[in-house]
């Protein structure tokens, strides 16, 4: 595959290298792979406010329309030739039948203008919806890099969601908190991108055994990546 | 005193109080009459005037005359400790009279069976908060409990009218006058500045206009002695800025040493712990003073009060912990340490001086710094003048309304059309039309959004009869988690060596302290050591200067009353006779450096320091308007292309400095005040906003849309933050018209962002704007330029503080590459409304 021209490092990307491929973590909270020319997104929850509004908390109904408008500004600018969604990109099961018909065409206008559109599957939807375009797979494996939802303790050159990984800072007596990407070298954890998910602390529980002691996070804010190593790191509540 | 009237007061209550070696005063009296004509009534007294018990003396004749069974008065009291404080004062009558009446308490603490028990066999008497009343009411059976209520008490209503908690009591007492139409009602006030406004808040004809309500008697408790206050001519110099006094915490010892019992109030709980560490040190005596404010537990606050009570101690330091209420021993003087901030609450704290009123209370006012030396003397002579702060009444809150109709869709189905006419009865939403409620009830029912989405979720679902009602049990546990409209911080325990617990404080300052730091907190120095099982774990000691909590809230603006009396006695030398000399000799040397402010306009001094360009703005609008008014200031400077730096705000002044100055760039003053700063400007900033992102947050939890973190529910499973951000980003960009955001721009219209006082000044100082270029700082700037480094810019430039933590990594890593560190004092938001994925 051709690497794509708007697929380069700039200043608000942040460089790393996974197992020999050179990525780029986008502020967006996006995965850039320009040798493969890949677009990598995990998390959408799409539906998820109206997962909520179906259980008596009415959250605005617009969060698929957010999250779509910033995935179809991505991929205006990366013109990828491969989007892959690593999982929960649906919220749940029913969630194509309650989405909007427009957010449905927008979102069929999307995986038509992408030669390969992949949904691998996650714990939220199994069975990703049909009709929507694209193909569906459990996981996808290429080069030195496997892709897949949740990440599988000792796995080398993964790529995963699932988790929402937040990293928070404590600074001169203040504290920031934002999504962050999380690696080690040997694997790479994305935040979620859906514009109604939440983080989860990276020294949270739910990360023990995946990756190594010294891992590394790129925090996404305000349009910029920021490098912090873990032992720079605060947790949300002390364990 | 005059003899009661036979009529009114029955022999037995007569007995009483000739036991007690009383007599009824009038206005005890007069509230009996106004209950014998079924009139509601509202009592004006000051604090120790007997004002409880008349608020229920009606009812004690009434039930004396008349036992009966059945819930009879209703008594709500801001505080919980209020409640339960006045149901142990009233049983001492009750039983000395040997009356046949039951009065309970029922708050958030009361046992579940006692609160059933309370429901089906009601107490005549019942003492509770405006969020179980609430509750109450949205019981099915609300209807059978308070059918035969015949009073209704609100204790501290001037504390209660114009706050949100007011607006959902407004409502409640809506309810209750369907519901009992027979129902009185009375308020208990200290003195306000304008009565009619809680006339009018008390009436049941829903009217906010000024014009007298004519269903409310206006009863007036006998004033006390005028108070004796003197403002602290120290013999230190006044100093230039600062908040805390310490200059003159010797003196303020040596006035402790003389009095039995003093009161000393300041404005903040950090200044709380700050000022008893200084008098502590300057304590030969070993006197025992303690300490007293929000943040302690609760135990250790009983225990200060009880010790006070007992007249077992010479002094607390206290914050508005002690604003309201708890009556004890007398209390010989009030100190107010650094400037009141306003005449009313002056008043209010005076009074706590001395509850027997003969006698003339006794204050101190202790300004901290040269400008809370003019604002104390302006509170001084408001207090002589009798003039208090009046603030125009707001219109109520459209998220508080939103859980009260789901409240009452919980009660019983309604028909709209009645509800909002019992909705418009309430005075904070006597001006609502018909299309806003509307809106409020779609949003109830089904979210209201433009998209309408959500029309197979309906919360509410319309019957056949027309009638709205909830759509299922599980609506109605959720309102029930969610009631009441106090939002606060998420607070962390704070315990010692897993030893006892100190007290609580807002999560975020925790966060930002690293194992080791130091911080003073229940009056003592406290080294941080981490956060286990939820508490913040302590030990005393450590080493290095504290980081005192920088709690939230509790700084309240200057008020407007006095900021006028301010600018008049600024711009009048001859008002300086008697302020200090040290005060007056920097007063005459601005008027012969520059000039001085004058009434009306605004003078703007510009002058170069430290090779930056300082422009300074006497505006006296008080912190919050001025932080506002920096923000959007230093956004046309930046498109001006002055390259603004910062700015800093205190109560009095903003100071903004920048790389060139206006004149260098042709801009004139009238431009860069011009009122349309108020627009498009006003609108980009509010949408990026922290405070606005915050007062989002309250309203969605008001109003529903994110539930609240009860403690013990957090850490459930996994747990992953589910900001309100993400809601408020996507809500502004896709629905900007959403009530929710309506509510939220009408709450920062006030409060935080101060937007309507910030348009009324810059509306009057139009085309009077003095300008003063000067070669250097003038002495009245010196405060100000003081303050810098010392406040922190409340921002929302985190990418500044992220890139120099990121730089002193790198520096740290490869420092043959180190760059200059990017100075920052901007401070990140917490992150709060949390929801479980």
């Amino acid at each position: 595959m051709t690497m794509t021209g708007t697929m380069t490092q700039t200043a608000s990307r942040a460089a790393l290298t996974l197992c020999g491929a050179d990525l780029l973590a986008d502020p967006s909270g996006a995965l850039l792979w320009p040798a493969e020319s890949i677009l990598a997104v995990a998390d959408l929850h799409l539906e998820k406010g109206s997962a909520f509004a179906a259980r008596g908390r009415m959250l605005p109904p617009y969060d698929t329309r957010a999250t779509l408008d910033r995935l179809a500004d991505l991929i205006a600018m990366a013109r990828p030739a491969r989007v892959l969604c690593l999982g929960d990109s649906f919220h749940d099961r029913r969630a194509a039948e309650r989405m909007d018909p427009a957010d449905v065409e927008r979102l069929r206008g999307l995986t038509a203008a992408v030669a390969d559109w992949v949904w691998i599957s996650g714990n939220h939807d199994p069975e990703p919806p049909q009709g929507l375009g694209g193909r569906v797979v459990a996981e996808l494996s290429l080069g030195p890099l496997t892709f897949r939802h949740e990440a599988q303790p000792g796995a080398v050159g993964e790529l995963s969601g699932h988790l929402h990984p937040a990293a928070a800072v404590a600074l001169a007596g203040r504290r920031v908190r934002e999504r962050c990407f999380a690696h080690d070298g040997a694997k790479l954890i994305l935040p979620a991108f859906g514009s109604f998910t939440g983080g989860l602390n990276v020294l949270d529980a739910a990360f023990d055994g995946l990756l190594a002691p010294g891992f590394e996070v790129l925090m996404t804010a305000r349009g910029r990546v920021y490098r912090f190593p873990c032992d720079r790191l605060s947790p949300d509540r002390a364990r | 005193m005059d003899a009661p009237s036979p009529a009114l007061i029955p022999p037995n209550v007569a007995a009483w109080f000739r036991s007690r070696g009383w007599a009824p005063h009038p206005h005890q009296v007069a509230m009996v009459e106004a209950a014998e004509r079924g009139e509601s009534a509202l009592l004006i007294a000051p604090t120790g005037g007997g004002k409880t018990l008349a608020g229920f003396l009606p009812s004690l004749i009434e039930l004396a005359e008349r036992p009966r069974e059945g819930l009879h008065t209703l008594y709500i009291s801001p505080l919980k400790a209020l409640a339960v404080d006045i149901q142990r004062n009233l049983e001492q009558p009750i039983a000395e009279m040997r009356l046949p009446i039951r009065a309970e308490t029922r708050t958030g603490d009361t046992p579940e069976a006692k609160r059933k028990r309370q429901r089906t066999h009601p107490p005549h008497m019942l003492m509770t908060t405006p969020e179980s009343l609430a509750l109450l009411l949205s019981y099915t059976d609300a209807d059978r409990l308070f059918r035969n209520l015949r009073c209704v008490i609100i204790d501290e209503l001037h504390a209660l009218a114009g706050t949100k908690r007011g607006d959902l009591l407004a409502l409640g007492l809506a309810r209750l006058s369907r519901l009992a139409p027979a129902a009185r009602r009375v308020g208990l006030s200290a003195t306000v500045a304008e009565p009619e406004r809680l006339l009018a808040w008390l009436s049941r004809r829903g009217r906010y206009d000024g014009t007298p309500a004519d269903d409310v008697r206006l009863v007036l408790g006998r004033s006390g002695a005028q108070a004796e206050v003197e403002i602290l001519t120290s013999q230190e110099r006044v100093p230039w800025a600062g908040h805390m006094a310490m200059h003159a915490m010797k003196e303020i010892y040596e006035r402790v040493r003389r009095q039995r019992t003093t009161l000393l109030f300041v404005n903040t709980r950090a200044q709380a712990e700050l000022v008893f560490q200084a008098l502590w040190r300057v304590n030969d005596d070993n006197l025992p003073i303690a300490l007293h404010h929000g943040s302690l537990a609760v135990e250790q606050r009983r225990k200060v009060e009880g010790a006070m009570a007992r007249g077992e101690l010479r002094a607390v330091v206290a914050t508005s912990s002690l604003d309201l209420g708890i009556d004890w021993a007398a209390v010989d003087l009030v100190v107010q340490i650094g400037a009141p901030k306003g005449s009313s609450r002056l008043v209010q704290r005076i009074g706590r001086a001395n509850h027997r009123l003969d006698e003339p209370s006794r204050a101190l006012l202790v300004p901290a710094n040269r400008f809370e030396v003019l604002e104390c003397r302006a509170a001084l002579e408001a207090v002589h003048d009798h003039t208090l702060d009046g603030e125009a009444p707001r219109p109520g809150g459209l998220d508080v309304l939103a859980q009260h109709l789901l409240g009452m869709a919980c009660a019983a189905p309604f028909l709209p059309d009645e509800l909002y006419e019992e909705v418009v009865s309430a005075a904070p939403y006597a001006a609502m039309t018909r299309d806003e409620f509307d809106d409020v009830l779609d949003f109830v029912a089904t979210g209201g959004y433009a998209l309408g989405a959500y029309d197979r979720f309906q919360r509410l679902k319309l019957r056949e009869d027309g009638r709205m009602a909830v759509a299922g049990p599980a609506v109605a546990r959720q309102y029930r988690m969610n009631v009441g409209t106090i939002t606060q911080e998420a607070l962390l325990r704070v315990r010692l060596n897993r030893g006892p617990v100190l007290g609580e404080v807002e999560e975020y300052f925790i966060q930002g302290l690293t194992p080791g730091d130091t911080f003073l907190f229940a009056g003592q120095l406290l080294k941080f050591l981490g956060v286990r099982e939820m508490e913040a774990q302590v030990a005393k000691g450590g080493t290095g200067d504290p980081k005192v909590p920088a709690y939230a809230g509790g700084r309240l603006p200057l008020t407007t009353h006095l900021a006028e009396r301010v600018r008049a006695m600024l711009a009048d030398p001859r008002q300086w006779d008697g302020l200090p000399e040290d005060v007056q000799e920097w007063l005459r040397l601005q008027r012969y450096r520059s000039v001085l402010p004058n009434r009306d306009g605004l003078l703007v001094e510009t002058f170069p320091k430290a090779g930056k360009r300082f422009l300074v703005a006497y505006a006296f609008e008080g912190r919050n308007a001025h932080q506002t008014l920096g923000m959007l200031l230093t956004r046309r400077m930046e498109r001006f292309g002055l390259g603004p730096l910062g700015f800093v705000a205190t109560d009095y002044v903003l100071a903004v400095w920048s790389l060139r100055s206006p004149q260098d760039m042709g801009t004139d003053m009238d431009a860069l005040f011009d009122q349309d700063m108020l627009g498009d400007d006003l609108e980009a900033w509010m949408d990026e906003s922290s405070m606005l992102r915050r007062t989002f947050r309250n309203v969605a939890l008001i109003a529903g849309v994110i539930d609240r973190r009860h403690p013990g529910q957090e850490k459930t499973g996994r747990q992953v933050t589910f900001s309100s951000d993400l809601i408020y980003d996507v809500l502004r960009k896709h629905d900007p018209g959403h009530v929710l955001l309506r509510a939220t721009r009408a709450d920062a219209a006030g409060g935080l962002t101060d937007i309507r006082r910030l348009s009324d000044f810059l509306a009057r100082v139009r085309g009077r704007i003095t300008h003063k270029d000067l070669d250097r700082i003038s002495p009245l700037a010196v405060p100000v330029i003081l303050e810098i480094g010392r406040e922190r810019v409340e921002g929302s430039a985190t990418d500044e503080l992220l890139a120099a933590a990121e730089a002193e990594l790198l520096a740290e890593a490869m420092p043959e590459l180190a760059t200059p560190k990017a100075a920052s004092s901007k401070r990140a938001e917490p992150q709060q409304g949390r929801l479980i994925l």
